[in-house]
């Protein structure tokens, strides 16, 4: 008897033996017994005092449900907005992030988080354009321009990472001011400052251009490495923008990788438009052709300009020719899902296995597993729309993963759902 | 000794079956009054002749490789086999090798499908035009459901990946779910092999293949179909590392306006929502934001002041 509920039990948590045994090789498997398995931790008593395995797969889900519901409330209003943002990121090179408070030093810690953030920051901004300006000997100069390549970026930092002088906050935001003035007015207008000096030295007013900055719905945020500074302060409160001061390296990233996802955009600074785009096609491989940008003779790869037909070497870009902004659809079509979440399923219960009425739905949809066997609890859940039934784990998947309902794709159309529930 | 067995050369392949009457009575018909007996056409019968055997030499190759087959047709699309199921529920029962049980099999339940989903059918309108296109996102969402499953059942679980074979075209309306299960399919690292049997590419099955890793190929002579698929697709993930593969031939990138459902290489999206349109709207129908300034090219349309 104890055998035999001792082998279910192993089948059932498989996975995580395997990995217990890859491990923790040191300890004796006697130990190993005690201090991992924690068998009686997954019994439990039911109705008539017998010991049950706990269903974890029952509280899994429940835990999933309260995530869905949660979030379906809190997103149904407000569609992700802002998702074009052009982003300038300051880089505080004055004497100060020569410091070494931050190991190695200010300098090398940042760097390392700016590479880590740019990736992250593509990842989550797709259609976004992000530029570096470097503060070094009290003037601002711009390392590179508003671009969509993360890998250009970095290379261009890692480059140039040497400090001296003085900072100086209004140069920098002039500077920057100026060239973001030139975006496209539909996108977030945005300055990141990785702040390390605790003075800024500057040749006139800053209050003006702070007021000027605000006039250009440039939105300002600063992070700092040494102490809150009142001006920085002062520049985020006004143009809208978020203030901290990191603590220690692990603080600082945490810091900057808040700034990748999209701000939650005022209405009043975001303007919609209508953006003419371009959905190139990939070349074929081993095809030699020359390419606009680099004006050189490129093999494989590459992307026709739909309109001009000329071949660009990556995307997201404007085609050097006719202008089009050039994009990959697969990008655009990443956050789609936030657009047509599907409903939550409704939650069943199989009736207890001594009254068989003939209704009672016998494998999953989705995946085949058989229904009643899934779960001890007897749950599974039905989509509203199609009425097919899928088994805990399916909808789960289906939420977080797959934002497709298989039963209401395997059918053509409305119609055809009529003839199947008549 | 189990781990042994589960090297990382057992697959599990599940095949998408185009078996849409719009396509093979396309295709059946062009067999007929070309007369010359074309190699680019292919009936439905020979077509069976083709995959059966392909299907099961991939059980042949390793006798833990698994192969489930879904069917995708005029109304509907369903599980049509599965390996695994054959080896518990008639193990022993028909022991004299598994070529006529799988063929058997999936004949039969191929049979069965097809009379439903005519029955389902029964309602719609027989001339809606989009129903010859392929019903890609419901079997690549059955599809990814059932991997999920396996790969859930623990560490050891064989390789998995999709073939699509696809005849019939695309349905520019399933857009958004096609582009949802390729992501899906991406991020648990599933490759979608394509094998396109109609005459032209498929974009989505282009960007599928592209966006998973997997191989998209268009076979030339329809009437060596098994040959390109066993030389091509029966190949498991690990050894593809060591054959030539065809070279791909382009990324039909394009995508659906959500306006008509039409593809489109060039078209306008909105900046808040990237909803992407054929042409200049006043309001997003998706995010309602209304567009003050037509950015780029302002088309002088009688919907502008
Ligand atoms: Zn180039
Ligand atoms: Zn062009
Ligand atoms: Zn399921
Ligand atoms: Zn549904
Ligand atoms: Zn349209
Ligand atoms: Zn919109």
């Amino acid at each position: 008897m104890s055998n035999n509920n001792d082998g279910r039990r192993r089948g059932d948590e498989d996975e995580e033996d395997e990995e217990e045994e890859g491990g923790e090789v040191a300890m004796e498997a006697w130990e190993r017994a005690y201090a991992d398995e924690r068998s009686w931790e997954s019994l439990q008593e039911d109705e008539s005092g017998l010991l049950r395995p706990i269903d974890n797969k029952a509280i899994h889900h429940a835990h999933y449900r309260r995530r869905l519901l949660l979030h379906q409330s809190a997103s149904s209003l407000r569609i992700q907005k802002g998702l074009i943002r052009y982003l300038y990121i300051v880089i505080d090179l004055s004497r100060a992030a020569a410091e070494t408070d931050f190991r190695p030093s200010r300098m090398a810690v940042v760097a390392k988080c700016v590479e880590a953030f740019i990736k992250e920051f593509f990842d989550q901004n797709p259609l976004s354009h992000v530029g570096i300006v470097i503060i070094k000997d009290g003037i601002a100069q711009r390392l590179t321009d508003l671009g969509g390549s993360p890998e250009l970026q970095i290379k261009a930092l890692m480059g140039k990472l040497e400090c001296s002088g003085d900072s100086s906050l209004q140069n920098a935001l002039d500077l920057v001011h100026g060239f973001l003035n030139q975006s496209p007015s539909y996108g977030h207008r945005e300055v990141l400052i990785l702040y390390s000096a605790l003075s800024t030295c500057d040749p006139g007013d800053i209050m003006e251009t702070i007021e000027k900055c605000k006039k250009s719905k440039i939105r300002c945020s600063v992070v700092g490495l040494s102490a809150e500074i009142y001006i920085c302060k002062h520049l985020c409160e006004e143009t809208g923008g978020e203030y901290s001061v990191a603590l220690d390296e692990s603080h600082f990233k945490e810091l900057l990788l808040e700034h990748a996802p999209p701000p939650p955009a005022l209405a009043e600074y975001a303007i919609a438009n209508l953006i003419k785009m371009g959905f190139p096609q990939r070349g074929a491989e081993g095809v030699i052709s020359l390419c606009s940008c680099h004006k050189e003779a490129k093999f494989g790869g590459g992307y026709t300009c739909p309109r001009c037909k000329a071949r660009v070497c990556e995307l997201p870009t404007e085609c050097r020719i006719c202008g089009l902004t050039l994009v990959s659809s697969p990008h655009l079509a990443r956050s789609y899902h936030h657009l047509f979440p599907i409903m939550p399923f409704d939650e069943m219960q199989h009736a207890l296995p001594g009254n068989l009425s003939q209704k009672q739905p016998q494998t999953c949809f989705g995946c085949r597993q058989s229904l009643s066997h899934g779960s001890t609890s007897g749950l599974y859940v039905s989509c509203p729309n199609c009425s097919q039934y899928f088994c805990l784990d399916c909808d789960i998947y289906i939420h977080e993963s797959l934002h497709n309902c298989p039963g209401c794709e395997s059918l053509r159309n409305t119609k055809a759902v009529d003839a199947m529930k008549t | 000794m189990a781990s042994k067995l589960y090297t990382d050369d057992v697959s599990l392949v599940v095949v998408l079956l185009d078996v849409n009457p719009f396509f093979w009575g396309g295709a059946l018909k062009k067999t007929t009054t070309t007369t010359t007996n074309s190699p680019s056409v292919l009936s439905f019968s020979n077509f069976l002749n083709h995959v059966l055997p392909f299907l099961n030499s991939i059980l042949l190759l390793n006798q833990l490789n698994q192969v489930v087959v879904i069917a995708s047709g005029a109304n509907t699309c369903g599980y049509i086999y599965d390996s695994s199921e054959t080896n518990t529920s008639e193990a022993g029962v028909g022991g004299s090798g598994r070529m006529p049980d799988l063929c058997e099999r999936v004949l039969g339940s191929l049979e069965e499908f097809v009379v439903n989903d005519q029955r389902t059918g029964w309602g719609a309108d027989p001339t809606a035009a989009n129903a010859a296109s392929g019903m890609l996102s419901g079997s690549l969402s059955l599809a990814l459901c059932y991997i999920q499953r396996v790969v859930r059942g623990g560490l050891l679980h064989p390789q998995p990946r999709i073939l699509c074979v696809q005849g019939s075209p695309d349905g520019p309306e399933q857009y958004v779910a096609v582009m949802n299960s390729i992501f899906s399919a991406q991020r648990s690292m599933v490759p979608i092999d394509s094998c396109v049997i109609g005459v032209q590419h498929s974009a989505f099955l282009q960007q599928a293949s592209y966006i998973t890793g997997g191989v998209y190929l268009k076979p030339q002579q329809l009437d060596g179909l098994f040959q390109y698929l066993s030389m091509v697709f029966a190949t498991d993930l690990h050894s593809r590392n060591f054959i030539q593969l065809p070279k791909p031939v382009g990324v039909d990138f394009r995508a659906s306006c959500f306006c008509h459902k039409k593809t489109i290489d060039m078209g306008y999206v909105c900046s808040v929502c990237l909803s992407i349109f054929c042409k200049q709207h006043k309001k997003c129908s998706t995010c309602g934001s209304e567009f003050n300034h037509p950015h780029l090219e302002p088309i002088s349309t009688s919907e502008q002041k």
